[in-house]
């Protein structure tokens, strides 16, 4: 990281541009391969596991993870939590950047890319669910563009038009919670169609809540954790507010976190107990589940807890970067390790190096993105023409 | 319905309706109205125990479907003995499913009467159609493949090394044959008489007929009359279906049943959550006001108060001032007097006297 | 409205498209009623 504060004297030789580079070029060569030779030379997809990595992670886990984007904008200007304030700028960021990964890994695997907005302006299956997802991510996409254009037009110095997106900031808070309700649930409803290949211990009536829930705290980790990364990496271009207001941000998200995560936890015992799958919990597929849900909801909502107690913001940021690995397996679980689990070994997917690689080019080409709006927007500071204590601020 | 049907084989007709038969294949949504599927639908009876295993059924399949032709012809039997699935051009295959007895097993799309695939598609590319067939456009198909992710059957492929226009591809029962009023290939082909086509409620009602006539050949199950809400594709077999390799497991609640529920939450969410949302904001808003005018009343009572107490100790002090200014005014013209007597003895008597 | 319907695909279609309508117009019409709802709350200030 060349952090040395001034622009002229940047070096372009570090490790992480060498890495990134290396990276972005990998990406590229298989970008060509997928578009020329098809989904099927750079993945190990087949007619039995049609869905892999780049919807179990690049769609499942990027929209889980940009939760942060509504959940802070929610805690801040619907619930009056006038602290999470300079935490939403960058929360929206990583919301807009996220959902447009997501749309970007979609191009990737989606057979003819450029139908995917036949959906919505040409023929309507309403009766999917995954056309509820792609019309609520459409909308949202949308929103949060919205959303971030304040800081673009700051620093591009476009006042009027700023002053008038300012205004309408509840309404777009209120569509964005509205929107990201029905399509972080409607993500997990897609598998309720299909309750003869995924595991009865992951298949549930309840599959929509347990994502939307779920979601909250993915937000609320994913805002911690990339706050702890910012904190190491951006911390020059942050300002005293943002700097004052991080901690109280990381503790006040922990502790809504632990206490979302323990509903959580309670909820999929009662999934449990509805459908009568307790003896299902002692057998293999059992033990994994109780890795998933002991080791990755119960463990870190405790040290969520104790880092609250103590004030501890060190097992604050182990415990959110540990939920964010939750997720990500609750996802996988769902979308690929536990579907299709009555096939035998061999018929089973398991991503090729290429899939991996697309993916990890894509979260890069996120970062990369990141990098270059928070070093230049308002993002990680308050634009010194409209700061907190503006009369224009205070509207809202 | 609109289609010249052909008549199924002589004397079906003459059949009762058995009292063992089910009701055929029902579907109910979240209001529990009930749809019985299209009535007169072509249907497959697939007869497992008259299966030979010849792949005719597959030749066929692949002539009027226009299908390229596989690597190994279809006089080799030995492919039997490999496990093997529908893919992206070839639409049936055979399967021998034991490996003591000769029994083989046709597999396709079973067309269900509420079909998963076309439930899931978000572009309506996949369609039952009033004939009996699920028919696919691949005009709207975008590629997302959730079709084959919700298929119980695992039938549609997809032709993952087509860069530019991939498809997903199943059997289509032949549709365009059945609007020509013709039986679809394989049907046409099949020399033991394991495939036979006629409406749905004739073909269960022979199946029945069958099972009833022959309980010792048959299984007492009609495969496909109430599996995932039911199908068009009938199986009749003489060992278990689990044990012919068809999932026993899949229920009896069709796709667009098991998705009814998220699918009507979806418009209550809408509905409700702006109210929700905004009552949340407009109480902490509330709070906020109150908490300001509150903050305001003590600041203007503490300006006052802070007046007041000022006034007061001005007024102390005034009189404090005064107090001392009389006191220093007294001493100052005691001492004049004191000096002025020193000076002169009896000064003030001199001046009264003046 | 007295469209026949022999399967509930069919129906699903149908009434979500419906839904998926009033959806849009309940997102327009609650903003616009709580602005008129709360337009004049300054000017009365309780």
């Amino acid at each position: 990281m060349t952090d040395n504060g001034t622009h002229t004297d940047r070096k372009w030789w570090t490790p992480f541009n060498v890495i990134v580079g290396i990276i972005l070029a990998a990406g590229a060569i298989l970008t060509v391969m997928r578009f020329t030779q098809g989904i099927g030379a750079v993945t190990n997809l087949d007619n039995n596991n049609a869905w892999g990595l780049w919807i179990g992670f690049d769609l499942l886990c990027g929209v889980a993870l940009a939760a942060g984007g509504y959940v802070t904008s929610a805690a801040c200007y619907i619930f009056g939590l006038k602290r999470f304030h300079s935490a939403v700028r960058p929360a929206i960021l990583t919301a807009f950047l996220g959902y447009a990964l997501v749309v970007l890994a979609l191009h990737y695997d989606v057979g003819r890319p450029w139908r995917l907005p036949y959906p919505i302006f040409v023929s309507q299956g309403t009766s999917s669910l995954l056309f509820e997802v792609g019309l609520c991510v459409f909308l949202y996409l949308t929103v949060l563009f919205i959303e971030f254009t304040p800081a673009a037009f700051e620093w591009l110095g476009l006042k009027k038009i700023r002053a008038l997106v300012v205004k309408l900031t509840l309404i777009l808070t209120i569509f964005g919670v509205v929107l990201s309700t029905l399509h972080q649930s409607s993500l997990g409803a897609l598998f309720m169609i299909a309750p003869s290949k995924l595991h009865p211990l992951w298949y549930s009536g309840y599959l929509p809540v347990y994502f939307f829930i779920s979601s909250m705290f993915a937000g609320m980790s994913m805002v911690i954790f990339e706050s702890t990364l910012a904190h190491r990496y951006l911390s020059r271009h942050m300002d005293d507010t943002h700097h004052r207001e991080a901690p109280g941000v990381a503790l006040g998200f922990a502790k809504a976190a632990a206490f979302v995560m323990a509903g959580y936890l309670g909820i999929k015992l009662i999934g449990i107990a509805i459908d009568d799958h307790w003896r299902l919990l002692t057998t293999g597929w059992g033990m994994w589940y109780l890795v998933e849900v002991i080791g990755f909801v119960a463990f870190p909502a405790l040290l969520f807890a104790m880092g609250v107690r103590e004030r501890n913001l060190i097992f604050v940021r182990w415990a959110a970067a540990w939920t964010v690995l939750g997720i990500v397996l609750n996802r996988l679980n769902i979308s690929v390790i536990a579907f299709n689990y009555h096939l035998p070994s061999h018929e089973r997917y398991v991503p090729s190096l290429m899939e991996i690689g697309t993916s990890v080019f894509i979260v890069t080409l996120g970062i990369v993105i990141y990098r270059f709006i928070t070093t230049r927007m308002p993002v990680l500071h308050e634009h010194p023409d409209y700061s907190a204590h503006s009369p224009e601020q205070k509207s809202i | 319905m609109g289609i010249s049907r052909r008549k199924f084989i002589g004397g079906l007709g003459a059949l009762a309706l058995g009292p063992a038969m089910g009701i055929p294949g029902t579907a109910r949504g979240a209001s529990n109205k009930e749809f019985a599927g299209w009535p007169d639908s072509q249907s497959v009876l697939h007869d497992i125990t008259k299966c030979i295993g010849c792949r005719k059924c597959e030749s066929a399949c692949h002539r009027v479907n226009h299908l390229p032709d596989p690597e190994t012809s279809f006089e080799d039997l030995t492919v039997l003995d490999q496990k093997r699935r529908t893919d992206a051009d070839i639409f049936t295959v055979v399967n021998r499913v034991d490996n003591i007895l000769p029994v083989f097993v046709k597999t396709q799309c079973n067309h269900c009467l509420e079909p998963a695939c076309a439930s899931a598609c978000f572009v309506k590319a996949l369609e039952k159609t009033p004939e009996g067939a699920v028919v696919y456009n691949e005009k709207l198909c975008v590629g997302c493949r959730y079709c084959m992710v919700a298929c119980p059957f695992n039938i549609p492929a997809y032709e993952y090394h087509k860069a530019l226009a991939p498809r997903v591809t199943k059997c289509t029962m032949c549709h365009p044959r059945i609007l020509e009023g013709k039986r679809p290939g394989c049907v046409e082909e099949c020399p033991a008489g394991a495939l036979i086509s006629g409406t749905r409620d004739e073909l269960l009602a022979y199946a029945w007929d069958r099972i009833r006539t022959y309980p010792e050949r048959y299984v007492s199950h009609v495969y496909g009359e109430h599996e995932m809400g039911g199908t068009s594709w009938l199986y009749l077999s003489g060992l278990p279906f689990g044990q012919v390799g068809m999932r026993e497991d899949l229920g009896t609640k069709s796709a667009p049943e098991l998705t009814s529920g998220p699918l009507s939450a979806v418009p209550i969410v809408v509905g409700l959550w702006p109210v929700l949302l905004t009552g949340v904001y407009a109480i902490s808003k509330r709070k906020e006001k109150i908490a300001e005018q509150e903050k305001q009343a003590a600041v203007a009572d503490a300006v006052d108060q802070s007046k007041k107490q000022a006034q007061a100790r001005m007024e102390t002090l005034r009189k404090k001032w005064e107090q001392e200014k009389q006191s220093a005014i007294n001493f100052e013209v005691k001492k004049a007097l004191e000096d002025a007597a020193a000076k002169d003895p009896e000064p003030g008597q001199s001046k009264e006297d003046e | 409205m007295n469209t026949l319907f022999f399967t509930l695909q069919d129906f699903m279609v149908h009434t979500k498209g419906i839904t998926y309508l009033i959806m849009g117009g309940i997102l327009v019409a609650l903003p616009l009623f709580w602005w008129f709802l709360t337009d004049r709350d300054d000017e009365n200030s309780f």
